[in-house]
This record gives C-alpha cells, sequence and structure tokens, in this order.
C-alpha cells in the first residue's frame, strides 16, 4: 500500500503564494525555516547534472541559430552555382548543395524555423493533450465524451486534414498576420491540433488512478477545490510521461514540418528547414553523406537536449529525490 | 467491470456511425480530385464523363449512405457468403476502388498478410526490447545502460524512416548485399528456406521500425518505473523482506504499466494501419501504402474504407485499454 | 560463346531480326519494377502511364508508334496510308487489315469483330471511358470481312490514326468484356485485372497496387517469342530505389522513368549492375505566364479571368525580359543531364512540327535590364522594379518535385538580378493537377503570376495540343475552371490558324501551321516560356538484350524482342 499523505505538502506545483497549505504541514520541520519551494525546485534543477548540460546545449543551440546568420556572411537562399557540391573547405566548412547554397547558412536559417516550430507546436500539444486527459481522467461526466473526441481526432486521415485547415484557414491568416507569421501559425496549429491524442490518453490513464490514491482523497476530504487539486496534486504526479511526450513530441513536430512543406502545405520551398534539408539530402545519400549528417544530427541533439531538460525539470519537481 | 465493457462496446456503434461521417465530409471538403494522376493529355470533357462514371455526379449525402450500405450490410454479406459458401450477396454492388475499379474489401484482405507479417513483427519485436530497457533503465538510472539507452532512443525517434530506411538498405543492400532492398509480397512460405528468404526480406524493414517503436514505448516504460521506484509502497515492501526481484518486477511494474498500457493501446491500431514511409522504403506494399496511394490518387471509397477500419481499431482498442486500467489498478471504477 | 555475344549484341541494334536461335521461354525470368504501381490492366477505364504501359504487356493495338514516331503494324498486315488505299481520299475512312491467323491467349482466333467490340466497349456514353479522345468524330465502324475493319470519320481526319492505335487503345477480346459495356465496365473486375490479349505475355496474377506476374503467352504469333517464360512487374516506391534495384544491387532486369538528379543517376551507374538509356519525346517543362490578374483583392468570380488583364504581365516586354533572364543550359545541367535539352519550343518534335527557334537559348541579363528600363519598368525601393505603382513582384508556384523546386531557386535568383522579385510556392502533385474547382491551388485555376509544370501530347500530331491555346478554352469560373488554355491567352489570329489546320491533310503544310502557332505562343509573344525538352531515363541491367527505348509509345512496346545476355 502506498503511503503518500506525508508528501502532501510538498505533492506538487503549488504557486509560490500557497507554499503552506492548510492541513497536513509539513510533519518533521524543525530545521531551517521554511525555504520557498521554487528555490529547492531550482537549486536541485542547477544541480541535476542531466539538466545542466542538456541546458547548455539547447541554449547553444538556440544562440548558434539564432545569432549565427547575424555574423555569418552568406544567406541561406543565394546560389552561387559555380561552387556546387563542394565539400567542406574554409569558406563553406559544412560545404554546398547542389546549387551552390552554403550548408552552415542553410542548417543555421534551417534550425530557426524547425527548432522554433518544433518547440511551440510541441508546447502546443502538450497543453492541449495535458488539459484534454487531466479533465477526462477527473471528472467523470467529461470522461465519456472528452475520450471519444480522442477517438475521432485519431481516426482522422491526416493528410486530408491538414489539407482542409489550409484550404480553410491559409488566406484568412495571412490576411491576418502576414504571410510569414501566418503560414508559422497554420503550421505549429496543424502540428499540435493533430498530435495531442496519445498524450491525452496516458495522461487520463494516469489521472485514472491517481485520483484513487489516498493522498487525493485525504486532500478531498479536508475540502481543497478542484483546481486546487489538479494544479498541486495532479498535475505533478503526471509529470513524467508528459515530459516523454515532449521529447517524442519536438521530433515529431521537426518531421512533421517537412512533410507538410512536400505537400505545399509549409513555408515556400527554397525556405530550408531541417526536415526538409535530412530529406532533401537523403538522395546523396552515398556522394555526400555529410549533407544528411548535419540536419540527422541537429535535430538528434536538440530532442535529446530537450529529454535531459525534461528529466531535470521532473526530478526537481520530485520531493522524494530533491535533496539526494 | 462486465457491464461497463457492454456499456461501453453499445455505445461505440453511434460514436463509429459519427466517425465515418465527420471522416466522410473531410474527405468531401478536402481539395483532391480522382482525375488529378491522368495525364494532361486527356481533354476536360473526358475526364468529367470519367468523374461520372465513378458516381461523382450524385449528391453528398446519397453518396454516404450508399457507402454506409455497402459496407455495413452487403460487405458482411460477402463475408459470410465466402465463409459458408452462400449467396447472399450475389450481383449486390459493394464498396468499389475507383483507382482499380475493383472491390475495396478485396485489395484489403489481399494487404493485411504482408502488413502483418512486418509492421506486426516489428511491434513485437519492438515491444518485447522495449520493456526489459525501460524497466533495468529506471532501475539504474543515469548508469551507463541508462545514457546509452537514453542516446539510441533519442536518434531512434529523431531520424525518420525515410532517412533510416534508406541508410540500412545503402548498408546492407547495396554495399553488403545481404537483404534484398524490395520486398516480394508474392513469397511463400512453404517450408524452411521459403521461411529463411522470408525473414532475410523482412530483417531490413522490421529493423527500421522497432527502432522507432522501441525507443518511444522504452521511454515511457523507463519514466513510469522511475515515478513508482521511489514509492513508499517499495520501501515497505523490502522492508517485508520481499525478493528484489518481486519488489520490481511485481510490485513496481504492475504500478508503472498503465501508461504503457495506453501506449501500446495506441499503437496496435497503427500495426494494421500499417506504417506508411518504411512500406514504400521497402516496397511492402501493405495497407500503409494502399492508404497513401489511395489519398494521392483521392480514392474516395478507398480513403474512407481504410480509414474507417483504422477507427474501428481505435475505439476497440481504447476499450481494451480501459478494461486493462481496471486489471492493473483495481481501485479505478468507472461506474 | 563470345560470337554468340557479339550476334546477340547486333540483333539488339537493329531489333528487326528475328531470333532464329532463341526459343519461346528459353531465357527464364524477367523483373520489371515501376516506381508507380499499376491499379488495373484496362487502359479504356485509367489513363495512367503506369496501366497503359503494363497493359502493353498483354494487349496490344494495331500498330504502334516506334522509337522515331514512326507507324509500325501490329496485329495489323500494314498502316493504312492514302497511298496504298488504305486512307479515303476525303480522308473519313481508314480501313484496317489484320494480321493472319492471329490468336488471342486463349487460343480463340481473333477477328475484326474484337475491333469492332473495342470500340464499341469505349464509345458506350455511360462507361466512362478514358481513351473517348482517340475516339473523337468516329461516326461508324463496319465489320467487312473476318480480317478487315473500315472506321468511318463524320468528318475529314487529316490525322486518322486515333483508334487503334498506340498503347492507349489497344483490342480488347469481345468475348471477354461483352458483358461489361457502359455502366457495368467497373463490375467486371476479374477482366479488368486480366484481361485476355494477343501480347507476349498473359496474366497469372495480378494484384492492384503491387506486383503482377505474367507468363509467356502461349498463343504469340511469333512462335520463338518472347524469350522469357516469366515476368514480375513490381509497382511502387519511388524512383531512387526502383533506380537503386537495377543499376546497385541488380534485383530488377528494367526500371522506368528515372527522374532523379542527374549525379544522382551517375553516381548509380557506378554500381556497374546496368545503364541507363534515354529517348527525347514531346514533353516539354515550361513557365506559363498568367494572362489575367491573380491578385486576391479581387473578388471571387473575377480573379484570374479575362476581366482584368494582369497588371504586369500583359506587357510584352516583361514577359521577354523574364525569359531572356533564364539560362536555361544551366538548367539542364542540374535538373536533367542527358534526359533534357535546352529548347524554346512548344512542340520540340516530330522534325515537321519543330520551330528552328532558338533565340532564347542564350542568357541575357544586361539585355533583359534594359528591355524593362526601356519599357518604362524603373528600378524602385529594394532593387524591385515598378511602374506606375505597379511592382514586378510575382507569385511562381510548381508542384512538388525536387528538380521543379531547384529550378524555381534558380529562377528566381536570376529574376532578383534584373530586379523582380518572386516568392515561390509548392503544391501537392494530387492537388495541383487534380481539376477540383474547389480548390485554390489547382493549375488550372492559376492564382499565381507564373507556373511551371510539363506537358506534351498523345501520339506524333500536336494538333489538338496547340488547339488548346484557343480564347474559347480559357478556364473560367462558369466552366468550373476546366479548360486547357492555363495562361489565358487569347488571339483571333491564333484560333483562325487552329481552325486551319483542322482543315489541312498535307503533311508539310501541316508542318508550317504548326511551325507558326508555335512561334505564336513562344518567341512572339512569351506567354508560354518553354525551359527544357525532357527526355525519358530507365534503365536496364546489363544482362538484359533487347532494350529500345520508346517515348511515343508505351516503353515496354518491343518487350517480346527482349532477351538475357548471356
Amino acid at each position: 500500500m502506498t503511503d503518500d499523505k506525508r508528501f502532501v505538502p510538498d505533492e506538487g506545483l503549488a504557486p509560490a503564494s500557497s507554499a503552506l497549505p492548510g492541513a497536513a504541514g509539513p510533519l518533521q520541520e524543525t530545521g531551517p525555516p521554511p525555504r520557498n519551494k521554487w528555490l529547492d525546485v531550482w537549486d536541485q534543477f542547477k544541480h541535476h547534472k542531466g539538466a545542466l548540460y542538456g541546458g547548455i546545449l539547447f541554449f547553444a543551440i538556440v544562440l548558434v541559430v539564432f545569432l549565427g546568420p547575424l555574423v555569418w556572411p552568406y544567406d541561406a537562399t543565394y546560389i552561387d552555382i559555380r561552387a556546387r557540391n563542394q565539400g567542406p573547405s574554409l569558406s563553406h566548412p559544412l560545404g554546398t548543395d547542389q546549387l551552390g547554397r552554403d550548408t552552415l547558412a542553410r542548417m543555421m536559417a534551417g534550425g530557426q524555423t524547425s527548432v522554433s516550430v518544433g518547440i511551440t507546436a510541441m508546447l502546443l500539444a502538450l497543453f492541449l493533450g495535458s488539459l484534454v486527459g487531466v479533465v477526462a481522467g477527473y471528472f467523470k461526466r467529461l470522461d465519456g465524451i472528452l475520450m471519444r473526441l480522442t477517438d475521432l481526432f485519431l481516426a482522422l486521415p491526416l493528410l486530408p486534414l491538414l489539407l482542409v485547415m489550409v484550404l480553410l484557414f491559409r488566406d484568412s491568416l495571412n490576411a491576418a498576420f502576414g504571410p510569414e507569421t501566418g503560414i508559422f501559425i497554420l503550421i505549429v496549429g496543424a502540428i499540435g491540433v493533430t498530435s495531442w491524442m496519445p498524450t491525452a490518453r496516458i495522461v487520463r490513464g494516469d489521472v485514472l488512478a491517481l485520483k484513487e490514491r489516498e493522498f487525493v482523497l485525504a486532500a478531498r476530504s479536508i475540502g481543497t477545490r478542484n483546481s486546487m487539486m489538479i494544479l498541486r496534486h495532479i498535475l505533478p504526479n503526471v509529470l513524467s510521461p508528459i515530459m516523454v511526450s515532449a521529447t517524442l513530441g519536438i521530433a515529431n513536430a521537426i518531421i512533421t514540418e517537412s512533410a507538410l512543406s512536400f505537400l505545399g502545405l509549409g513555408f515556400p520551398p527554397d525556405f530550408p528547414t531541417w526536415g526538409r534539408l535530412l530529406f532533401d539530402a537523403t538522395d546523396y545519400l552515398q556522394q555526400y553523406p555529410e549533407r544528411v549528417f548535419w540536419p540527422g544530427l541537429a535535430i538528434s541533439l536538440t530532442v535529446l537536449s530537450v529529454n535531459y531538460l525534461g528529466d531535470g525539470l521532473r526530478d526537481a519537481l520530485d520531493p522524494r529525490i530533491r535533496g539526494r | 467491470m462486465l457491464t461497463f465493457t457492454i456499456r461501453r462496446l453499445v455505445l461505440a456503434v453511434p460514436t463509429l456511425l459519427f466517425i465515418s461521417l465527420v471522416i466522410f465530409l473531410l474527405l468531401e471538403l478536402a481539395p483532391g480530385d480522382p482525375m488529378a494522376q491522368v495525364p494532361l493529355t486527356v481533354p476536360p470533357e473526358v475526364k468529367e464523363k470519367m468523374r461520372e462514371a465513378l458516381g461523382l455526379g450524385q449528391p453528398m449525402h446519397i453518396r454516404f449512405l450508399k457507402w454506409i450500405v455497402q459496407f455495413f450490410w452487403i460487405e458482411p454479406q460477402i463475408l459470410i457468403d465466402n465463409i459458408f459458401g452462400t449467396g447472399f450477396a450475389d450481383g449486390k454492388l459493394r464498396v468499389m476502388s475507383w483507382q482499380t475499379r475493383s472491390p475495396v474489401m478485396d485489395i484489403v484482405v489481399q494487404r493485411i498478410p504482408q502488413t502483418l507479417w512486418v509492421v506486426g513483427t516489428a511491434y513485437m519485436v519492438g515491444v518485447l526490447i522495449a520493456l526489459p530497457i525501460g524497466i533495468y533503465s529506471a532501475y539504474r538510472q543515469y548508469s551507463i545502460f541508462d545514457q546509452a539507452g537514453t542516446f539510441v532512443s533519442m536518434i531512434g525517434f529523431s531520424v525518420p524512416p525515410f532517412f533510416s530506411g534508406v541508410l540500412v538498405i545503402v548498408i546492407f543492400s547495396v554495399n553488403l548485399g545481404w537483404f534484398p532492398s524490395i520486398y516480394d509480397t508474392t513469397h511463400k512460405v512453404v517450408d524452411w528456406d521459403s521461411f529463411v528468404i522470408q525473414l532475410r526480406q523482412m530483417v531490413m524493414p522490421v529493423m527500421v521500425l522497432a527502432l522507432q517503436i522501441t525507443a518511444q514505448i522504452s521511454r515511457f516504460m523507463r519514466a513510469s518505473m522511475l515515478d513508482n521506484l521511489n514509492q513508499d509502497y517499495v520501501r515497505t515492501a523490502r522492508a517485508k523482506g520481499l525478493s528484489e526481484y518481486i519488489v520490481v518486477m511485481v510490485h513496481v511494474l504492475r504500478n508503472s504499466m498503465i501508461p504503457v498500457v495506453t501506449v501500446i493501446a495506441l499503437g496496435v491500431p497503427a500495426i494494421f494501419g500499417g506504417a506508411i514511409i518504411t512500406e514504400q522504403v521497402f516496397k511492402v506494399n501493405g495497407i500503409g501504402q494502399l492508404l497513401i496511394g489511395a489519398i494521392q490518387a483521392n480514392d474516395l471509397p478507398m480513403v474512407q474504407t481504410l480509414t474507417f477500419i483504422f477507427a474501428l481499431l481505435i475505439v476497440v482498442f481504447n476499450i481494451i485499454a480501459d478494461v486493462l486500467y481496471g486489471i492493473l489498478d483495481p481501485r479505478i471504477r468507472y461506474d | 560463346m563470345k560470337l554468340k555475344s557479339v550476334l546477340l549484341g547486333a540483333v539488339a541494334a537493329t531489333a528487326l531480326a528475328p531470333a532464329a536461335f532463341a526459343e519461346r521461354g528459353s531465357d527464364g525470368h524477367v523483373n520489371i519494377i515501376y516506381w508507380q504501381a499499376p491499379s488495373i490492366l484496362n487502359p479504356y477505364l485509367s489513363s495512367g502511364t503506369k496501366d497503359i504501359e503494363a497493359s502493353s504487356l498483354v494487349i496490344e493495338p494495331l500498330g504502334r508508334y516506334d522509337p522515331d514516331g514512326a507507324l509500325v503494324p501490329y496485329l495489323a498486315a500494314e498502316i493504312p496510308t492514302v497511298e496504298n488505299g488504305g486512307v479515303s481520299e476525303d480522308l473519313t475512312s481508314i480501313t484496317w487489315k489484320l494480321k493472319d491467323g492471329l490468336k488471342w491467349s486463349d487460343g480463340s482466333a481473333m477477328t475484326s469483330a474484337d475491333v469492332k467490340f473495342t470500340a464499341d466497349y469505349c464509345m458506350h456514353p455511360e462507361g466512362g471511358c478514358a481513351q473517348l479522345a482517340k475516339f473523337e468524330g468516329v461516326s461508324s465502324i463496319d465489320v467487312i470481312d473476318d480480317l478487315t475493319v473500315k472506321v468511318s470519320f463524320s468528318e475529314p481526319k487529316p490525322n486518322p490514326y486515333g483508334p487503334f492505335m498506340g498503347g492507349q487503345s489497344p483490342i480488347l477480346q469481345k468475348a471477354q468484356f461483352e458483358n461489361c459495356m457502359g455502366a457495368k465496365a467497373p463490375e467486371c473486375t476479374d477482366a479488368n485485372f486480366n484481361p485476355i490479349g494477343t501480347g507476349p505475355f498473359a496474366v497469372t496474377d495480378f494484384r492492384p497496387n503491387d506486383v503482377i506476374s505474367m507468363e509467356a503467352n502461349p498463343n504469340y504469333r511469333d512462335p520463338a517469342k518472347p524469350a522469357f517464360a516469366t515476368l514480375t512487374f513490381k509497382g511502387g516506391g519511388d524512383a531512387t530505389a526502383a533506380g537503386r534495384a537495377v543499376l546497385e544491387t541488380g534485383e530488377f532486369d528494367y526500371a522506368w522513368n528515372l527522374q532523379l538528379a542527374p549525379d544522382v543517376i551517375a553516381n548509380m551507374e557506378k554500381g556497374g549492375k546496368g545503364k541507363t538509356v534515354a529517348a527525347f519525346g514531346s514533353l516539354v517543362e515550361r513557365i506559363e505566364m498568367n494572362m489575367t490578374d491573380p491578385s486576391p483583392s479581387l473578388p471571387e468570380g473575377e480573379r484570374a479571368t479575362a476581366k482584368h488583364p494582369h497588371p504586369a504581365l500583359s506587357d510584352l516586354a516583361v514577359r521577354k525580359a523574364l525569359s531572356m533572364a533564364i539560362d536555361r543550359d544551366l538548367l539542364v545541367e542540374v535538373g536533367y543531364g542527358k534526359a533534357g535539352r535546352a529548347t524554346c519550343n512548344l512542340v520540340p518534335a516530330p522534325a515537321i512540327y519543330a520551330s528552328g527557334n532558338t533565340d532564347c537559348m542564350t542568357q541575357d541579363i544586361e539585355g533583359a535590364k534594359a528591355m524593362l528600363d526601356e519599357a518604362g519598368w524603373k528600378v524602385g525601393s529594394g532593387g524591385i522594379r515598378e511602374k506606375d505603382g505597379v511592382k514586378l513582384s510575382f507569385l511562381f508556384q510548381t508542384s512538388t518535385n525536387a528538380v521543379r523546386q531547384d529550378f524555381q531557386a534558380l529562377i528566381k535568383q536570376w529574376w532578383s538580378e534584373i530586379g523582380v522579385e518572386t516568392e515561390l510556392r509548392n503544391i501537392s502533385a494530387s492537388v495541383f493537377f487534380g481539376g477540383d474547382p474547389g480548390s485554390p491551388d489547382t493549375f488550372q485555376r492559376f492564382y499565381a503570376d507564373m507556373e511551371m509544370y510539363a506537358n506534351n501530347f498523345d501520339g506524333t500530331d500536336p494538333e489538338s495540343y496547340l488547339a488548346q491555346h484557343t480564347c474559347e478554352k480559357a478556364p473560367k469560373p462558369e466552366s468550373q475552371w476546366q479548360g486547357e488554355n492555363i495562361n489565358r491567352f487569347c488571339d483571333p489570329e491564333y484560333d483562325k490558324l487552329v481552325a486551319e489546320m483542322g482543315k489541312t491533310g498535307v503533311l508539310s503544310e501541316r508542318g508550317a501551321l504548326g511551325k507558326k502557332l508555335n512561334e505564336m505562343l513562344t518567341k512572339e509573344s512569351y506567354v508560354v516560356v518553354p525551359l527544357v525538352d525532357r527526355g525519358r531515363v530507365s534503365a536496364h541491367s546489363n544482362t538484359l538484350g533487347g532494350v529500345d527505348l520508346n517515348t511515343w509509345d508505351s516503353e515496354l512496346w518491343n518487350a517480346a524482342d527482349w532477351y538475357r545476355i548471356k
């Protein structure tokens, strides 16, 4: 039998202002005065080796792709046809592609799109998935309808769905936000709306089990409101599957974005992204293996860094591990 | 639990009907034309005639009702006819594909074996590898094994099959010449030698798919085990003097299975749905290849039927997952 | 042994000597891969190239086109012409005579009744026949005797070789398809999947969109052919994989249409298992200029219609300058290699219709700038030219295809050098080439300033192809955006010449008219900017002999002559 009651005070992602709950206060807290819980979390997070390396890596990737183009002399779309298919050299450290465009410049420009689309779409999918999952798992009355909705979305064929979304929203979004932001919103929306379902099902499964646990019953018996219950007791306990979904989601979003541009639903064709660079280079796998290597590495490193960040965050928020 | 299952199964019928309607409307709304693959040399008047011959001239609701009748009434009769040799469905019009002008279900039946062989095997292999990896990675968190597992699984789902498939073809077919790069769907397994040939042509697609499946499931397994390994009941169990094996493999594992069961149940319909890109790369030509081909050719009856079968499996396996939750954790109640 | 292979090589080169030392089925098995999988083997129900070419192994027309575009009798004893009396002097009828003793693969005799049946089958009003255009103008088909059939036209037909000629119009067996007329056509699944034919092979197993197994036709008219006893026709995947299977791993003997970048193909050929062959037809990659205004600010129903001429592209100087800025040789080098040649013509072949127009061949950036300056398009803010508030800023769309996207990027750069700004868009081929009137992204609807795609014509006569650019064929909302005059070009003079061509039977005069029409669209008006005359590259293994690539008919037109080089 589990005995979670003791951990109620530290259970969750509570707002800092309510660090001390009304009931079942810390039983053996005698030492130093109570610290702000978020400081504890931060302490744990920054001492977490995985989180540290993951964070540095992620920050470095973001820095290079967003600031790199400012100092790098070549434009990602500039064609120098005489210099095509070149190997690595001083002027083109990563070589050039079949039209003589500088691969480093394209990697950086592609990274801007891929990282921003990947992160935003992943966050959107996570938000939708966790919301639906928690609400469905927690409120029995909404479970049926929300899960049938999830079934529906899981069953809808992806390509026609995307085509319809583009047909319906492309022009209005372009008109409202301008072509680039419009397409960005469209792509992030399309990926987010079509990839939240697994997260929702997984979260709901965990919530169903969690809400029958003793600490939840205990919290309820002292009159904790539903919103508080979800935020403080339920959410922190389903954080680990959500973090795994986040890592999977970012890889998925980057690859899906490239699939969208082949359908003509994404960014204009001369706009590089990592997924697209990887796909284009696959044909040249035997002649120029380095061309698939760079985008493949970049996607893997981004996913890896997000994974370690997620691990660190999860460990930091788990009071049982904290301080170990 | 039994009443719950029955209630869910009954509720599934209107759900599925609604899903089929949404799919139909979605396909109607999506831009596309079954004449897209017709060469430009064919004049528009002829194309218009061909569209009419496909029944596209009829209003939408008639076409939907036709599909419903054909799929839910005539196709089951065909099935009964095939099993018992009866003749209920003689002369009735079945769901016909626009591309091939032949009954959709016949093609689906033809495609199922290769999809089950390849995708099914990959899924089993993937799950069987993923569970021990996930459990051990969690048990020895941040050990070399765990770190290596993390790294491999990150690459596993960062590298899409359109690339990893081509990579293994170049290595194992072109350079080493070990395995065929093109899957022979007409190959029949009759004896040991033909079984070996079948294995050889399955190795690469199974490898590519299993990598992805393993990567995904082992991460969920690991995360869920980690959550449970630090719970007090584990300490209690250890204190009681239970062996480490029993503690981890019985107590912790059982409590960690809920998210994993969800992920596996979400994945099973995908076995039948096939693996679109992997099937394309290795020319396995299973259900996935059928679906993508039908979408590209705007073969609506085919897309509608395949998607609906897919929906059916999703609904059924999600019910199974819900029932399994109840078995894994008896505290979960649905009524 | 050596001598034999030399001899075989010689046979392959001429491709007509009967393989006297060969025997039917003596060369075992042959594997063919098409990266698009055939869905059906009845070309009257599907006009996809994959389906037509696969069916050409089984069912045959009366005559085919050879690699030079000349007519070759297949089931017919000879090609009817005015000279040999087969075509009437007034060009209203053509009389075909069949070869003696032809048999279907099931052993029954093939007669002129089958020929007439084929026409009835396709011309049935409810059948939705994909090859109806081949039978346009046919008033009646009469069986004269068992071996003779006469096709009459309602008006003089300068090119009477529509029906029963080429891979699109093969002869079906009456006995098999008798109950499949009209609305019943799609119900005859067995017949559509396994047509009984006169060709070198007969189907043993057909799996739609996957693989076809065939065996040599035991009743094929040449007892020594085909050399292969069995054949596998695999479909699916992509061009890269098909090329790899023939050139690098040697698993397959023949791969169709390798649309790949030239250096990818060159690298595959280093595998040493096979070689590529190339041939040219009439397929031309081109840029179509929109003569109407596609601006989204116009109300739906008026956008991209003749009501609003294009604000910039209506100016000949702009269109010509855009064409001058393009380096076609470089496009060929980057995108097609030996499978392409730069061209300035919409009709690149056959020779009697091909104009000598080569004035677009050399890129002339400075000339283009000068021309725009002269026409009043001055460089404005951001280096983009403008005149009277109209900026030279265009949307350039095409279908999704790696080579086309490379072309778009290159052309965008050249245009930017002359002060023209371009936004690129690519659209999935199944939407772009589909005629869905509800989609804004089809090539007919043309909601862009220019678009790039390739088109060709059937057979060797470009009349109907050139007739696509007459005024009334412009796509418009009233016609559900159907129509072949994609750029909405409209010139009464052009329409008059097209009508004249329809009445002219003398070949040399037709040639002159064809050239004139071609030039009106290209070098005189630049509404169509041809880029590349696209050939076809296919690959065959080193051990497959007898391949003679044909772009005017099915690539597999001479599969009966294929053999294994030992």
